[in-house]
This record gives structure tokens, sequence and C-alpha cells, in this order.
């Protein structure tokens, strides 16, 4: 078990290693250097400042590796749009912001999610697994934009009962948050119905029942259980899905978080925040899956034994 | 005595039933297609999704020429009309009539989702199948591959490529979601094969000498069809989503073209004051999303015999 965590983390840094790499040359390939634009009608001699003050001077190895030496020290470089603005810093102060929102948006929609996947599955095609099941078709159809103009709509403009948009009180929270859970309840109650479905048919809920378990302790000790294994593996997406979900209601709400930053970095070309934010994103993507993937080893002794047979 | 001893053999009489006929096919042969289709025409819902999505399909190709507007077309003393007879969508803050640039902007977006889905599984297929075919060294690098691939999140790469490329045409779009986008396929698609190969009927067919390639022309490929098919119903929704979000937040289709994503993204800021602007494009976003993701349903359950009641 250990060997097999060791061979993760190898694989996750390898990984790692090529996103970097490749994101740092993919960047520097663009037409034009990042400061071209801005340094364009400054003097000779200020332009050559500029470029040996950002490094890019030098040739394009030399670059690489000081960036990736930087990287090491957790200094992802300075923002070309803004100069001063330390794109670690950037992502330190937003990110705790994105991760707010989108972690308790997560929790709502997973529990919600679940709860409406239960009901789903022991009212197998009754009316309320239909209901679920529409909830649910909705949820994955509707995309984010629009249920996020819904909302404002509704709930800011004809109700009155929330803000549109802005950030620092906890009523600016409520409609990016009931927008971002939406998508978590839709997946998870497609997800839990089928799982529990599947559980229900197993032999050993047939022997709970039979040794006389009440239909209320065989489903809460057996069922929901084992049930709950598998929607695990969707946790390392929704992990990401906190920030990566929350780029367009981050904008639409004027929500000063990480996604909100990355985007309005890709439209000001600001090459550096880009670059830094994609590989917070990635190193947050693999580290997740990771880390699933190990929560996943710890609860199912079916794959704790199994990875020492291979 | 028994009557029977007095029968004799003359009192039979032959009425022409060979022993060979118990072998005989008494209906019309079904073919797996025929079969299929017959399964998902039982599925009231996918149907429904199926006529809904043919509905748009027709008014996306021939949409724009109905209206009599081109979708282009500015008029500057009809800006933001609400829906009226003369423009049945309204029209937007340039006073372009609704109606044309909606399904102007469908083909755009339909195109991408099936050109997009398409390309991505034709890579996938022969990615996965010669992965699954190879086996060994080869199906364990090329899976590592993958693997690293996938561990980048896929809308990061989007935006990212898009950013690169420099360059807002369809073409580069469809690069930019394909480029990773097929290596969900190439995975279903290496485990569907995996798992043909280890079954009976191949160890039969290769048992009665039957050549590889006719293995895998008659069994392979016909078996991992389905699974391909149903994956790529899913997958166009998906494309169309990535399209809309790419153009919401301007790294997708520019002006004067236009797609569902991008009429949505430029209705949003006056949501408030003309909402039937962002209504129009967003319907029809989810309409196509809906009518996909039912009919991929559908097809999971017709395509699969082992579903079979």
């Amino acid at each position: 078990m250990l060997r097999y965590i060791a061979k993760r983390i190898g694989y996750m840094f390898i990984t790692l290693f090529i996103i970097v790499t490749v994101t740092f040359f993919l960047m520097r390939s663009i037409p034009g250097d990042p400061l071209a634009h801005m340094a364009r009608g400054l003097p000779e001699q200020t332009k050559a400042n500029y470029y040996a003050k950002y490094g890019l001077d030098q040739p394009l190895y030399r670059q690489y590796l000081v960036y990736l030496k930087n990287l090491l020290q957790g200094d992802l470089g300075e923002s070309v749009v803004y100069p001063g603005r330390q794109v670690s810093e950037t992502i330190v102060t937003t990110s705790p912001v994105s991760a707010k929102i989108g972690g308790i948006a997560l929790v709502i929609g997973v529990s919600i999610g679940i709860f409406l996947g239960i009901i789903a599955a022991l009212n197998k095609n009754r009316w309320p697994d239909y209901i679920v099941m529409f909830i649910a078709i909705l949820g994955v159809t509707i995309p984010v934009f629009v249920l996020a103009a819904l909302f404002q709509y509704f709930f800011a403009v004809k109700l009155g009962w929330f803000p549109t948009s802005g950030w620092g009180e906890r009523k600016h929270m409520v409609l990016p948050i009931m927008v971002l859970a939406l998508g978590p309840i839709a997946t998870y109650a497609r997800y839990f119905k089928s799982s529990m479905l599947d559980t229900l048919n197993q032999d050993y809920v047939l022997t709970a029942y039979s040794k006389g378990l009440s239909r209320f302790n065989v489903i809460r000790r057996h069922v929901l259980r084992n049930s709950a294994l598998p929607s695990i593996t969707l946790l390392a997406g929704r992990i990401v899905g906190i920030f990566t979900g929350s780029f367009l209601v981050e904008r639409m709400f004027s929500i000063p978080g990480i996604g909100f930053y990355y985007i309005s970095s890709i439209n000001n070309n600001d090459y550096s925040m880009i670059l830094g934010t994609t590989i917070f994103y990635a190193v947050l993507f693999v580290v997740a899956q990771l880390l699933v993937d190990l929560i996943y080893m710890l609860v199912d002794p079916r794959i704790r034994v199994a990875p020492e047979k291979n | 005595m028994l009557p029977v001893q007095n029968v004799t053999k003359e009192q039979f009489t032959h009425i022409g039933i060979e022993i060979t006929d118990a072998e005989r096919i008494g209906r019309p042969r079904v073919s797996y297609l025929k079969d299929a289709w017959r399964r998902f025409r039982e599925n009231k819902i996918a149907t429904l999704a199926l006529i809904i999505l043919s509905i748009m399909i027709f008014f996306v190709i021939f949409g724009p020429t109905i209206s009599g507007y081109n979708y282009a077309h500015i008029d500057g003393k009809a800006r933001n009309q609400s829906p009226s007879l003369e423009h049945w969508f309204g029209t937007d803050q340039l006073g372009r009539d609704l109606f044309a640039r909606v399904w102007q902007g469908g083909r755009i977006s339909m195109a991408i989702g099936l050109i997009g889905a398409f390309v991505a599984s034709f890579i996938g297929c022969i990615y996965g199948g010669i992965s699954a075919y190879f086996g060994g060294v080869v199906d364990d690098i090329m899976m590592r591959i993958v693997e690293v691939l996938i561990s980048v999140p896929y809308l990061i790469v989007v935006i990212l490529l898009s950013v690169i490329l420099q360059s807002s045409s369809i073409w580069t779009l469809i690069l930019a979601m394909t480029l990773t986008g097929w290596c969900g396929i190439a995975r279903i698609v290496r485990g569907q094969m995996l798992q043909i190969k280890a079954q009976e009927y191949i160890m039969a067919a290769r048992a009665l000498g039957v050549r590889p390639w006719k293995i895998i022309v008659k069994h392979m490929i016909p078996n991992t069809l389905g699974v391909v098919l149903v994956a790529i119903t899913f997958d166009i929704p998906g494309y169309i989503f990535s399209e809309a979000f790419l153009s919401f937040i301007g790294l997708g289709v520019q002006p004067p073209n236009t797609s569902w994503g991008a009429l949505a993204s430029s209705a949003q800021s006056r949501f408030v004051f003309y909402p039937y602007q962002l209504l129009f494009p967003a319907m029809m976003i989810a309409l196509t999303m809906l009518c996909f993701t039912l009919i991929g349903d559908g097809l999971r359950d017709a395509l699969d015999p082992r579903l079979r009641k």
C-alpha cells in the first residue's frame, strides 16, 4: 500500500512537471512577447530595462529554468499588466473567497443531491423519482450563466430579496451559492440513485432483510454506507469544480475570487497571471485526484487489498 | 388389441415437410440497427427528444432564410424591439432580427457540437483501438499519456489554447476542445475492446479459423460502435456548452459571426430590461443539451442487446 502511494505521488510530480513545462513554452510561443503591447512607444533604453526586469532578454531555456526555480520557491512572478502585483499573492488572497462560496455550495449541493437520490431510489418509477430525475436533468442541461441570470432577475430585481451582485456581506453569498449548488445536486442525485439501486439488488441486502432487520435499519446500516462509496470518486472533479465552476458565477456576481481574476487576466492578456493561475489549477486538480483516490482506498477494503496483487 | 397396431404404413401420406425445415427462419431477419431502432421508438421520452431536435435542426438550416432578415443587417430604427409579428424573437441593441440571429448562431453551436464530438471520437476510437489491440507495454504507455492529459482540468486546456492560438475561428475552437477531449472516448473504446476480446464468441470465431481482420471488422467494431455512438451523443451537449462558455467569457465566436453562447453573452448585460434577448438563445442551448442527453439515454438502452426485455 505504501509503495502504491509512493508510486502515485511520483506520477503526480511527473504530471505536474509536464503541465508546467508545456504551459510555459506554449505561453511563450504566442506571437509577440508579453511586453510588446505595453512597451510600444517607450524609448529604447526604457524598453530594454523593462525586458531585463522581467528576464525577457535572456534566452528561452534560461527563462524556463529561472521560472522553475522561482516556482519551487512559490514565486510565480509579477503581473505584466499591473506592475507590482505578485501573482502568488493574488492567488493567496483571492482563492479563499472562491473556496468559501464553492465549499459551501459543494456541501449544500452534495447533501441535497444525496437526499434526492435516496428518495428517488426508494420510490423507483413513482412520481418522486420522476420529479427528482427531472430536476437532475435540468441541472445538467441549463447553462450556469442562464441560471445565474434567471436568479438575478427573479430574486434580486423582481423580488428584491438579495442584491444582484457584490461582495462583503452574507446576503451577497446566497444567490451565487444557489447557482453553484445546482450542479452537484444534479450529478449527485443521479449518481446516488443508480448506485443505491445497485446496492439494493445485492445479496447481502436480502440477507439483512431475512435476518429480520427493519427496512429502516437495512437501509441505514447496509445500503447507504455501501452506496456512498462510488460517489466519493465524483468528489475529485467537484473539488476542482469549486474553483473552475465559479469562473462565470464570480464574474456575473462580481465576486473577487480567483476565477474572476483568471477571466480578467485572459481578457487583458496578462501572461504571467494566466500562466501562474493555470499552474495553480493544475496542481489543485492533480492533488485533489490523488487525495480522493487515497480516501477511496481507506474506505473501500476491496481496493486496499487489490493493489498488492498487481 | 390396441387399434394402433392395425394402422398400416400405407395409411400415412407425406405432406411435404422436410427435416431441414426445422432450421428454416420463419420470420424476416431483424438487423441489429433495425432492432435498436424499434427499441428506441418504444422509449417515448427519447423519441420526443428526437422529434424536437429534428424540428430545431430544420430551423437551424432554414430559419435564417424564413425570417426574411439578414442576421447581420443593422436597423437603427428597430432597436431592442420586443417579439412581434414583424420580428418573431424581437431585435437586439443594433436592431438586428433575433429570429435570424438565433438560428444563425445555432448553425455555429450545432456545428461545433457535432464536429467536435465526431473528431474527438474518431481520434479516441483509433487511439483506444490501437492501445487495446497491441496491449502490453504499448497499452501501458498510451494509457499513461491519457492519464496525464486527463489530469489537466478540461476548461483550463480549452481556455489556454484559445488564448495561445489568438484566433477565434470555429476550427480553432474545435481544435482547442478536441485536443484533450478525445481521452474519455479512447478509454471507453479500449475498455470495451478488451472486454470483447476476452469473450467466448471471439474465441469460438478464432477456433473456427476466422481470420483476424474479419474478427475485427465483423465482431470488434460493430460491438464497440454502440458504446461509441452513445458516448458521442453525450459528448455533443458538452461541446455545445464549452462553446457557449468560451463565447460567454469572450474567447469564442467573434462578430459578425454569432453563436448561442455569444448571443447569450451579449444579452446578459441588458437582461433586466430585455429578458427575451437572453431567453431565446438560452432556451435553445438548454433544449439542445436536453434533447441530446435524452436521446443518449434512449440510445444506450436501445443499443445494448443485454438490456433487452
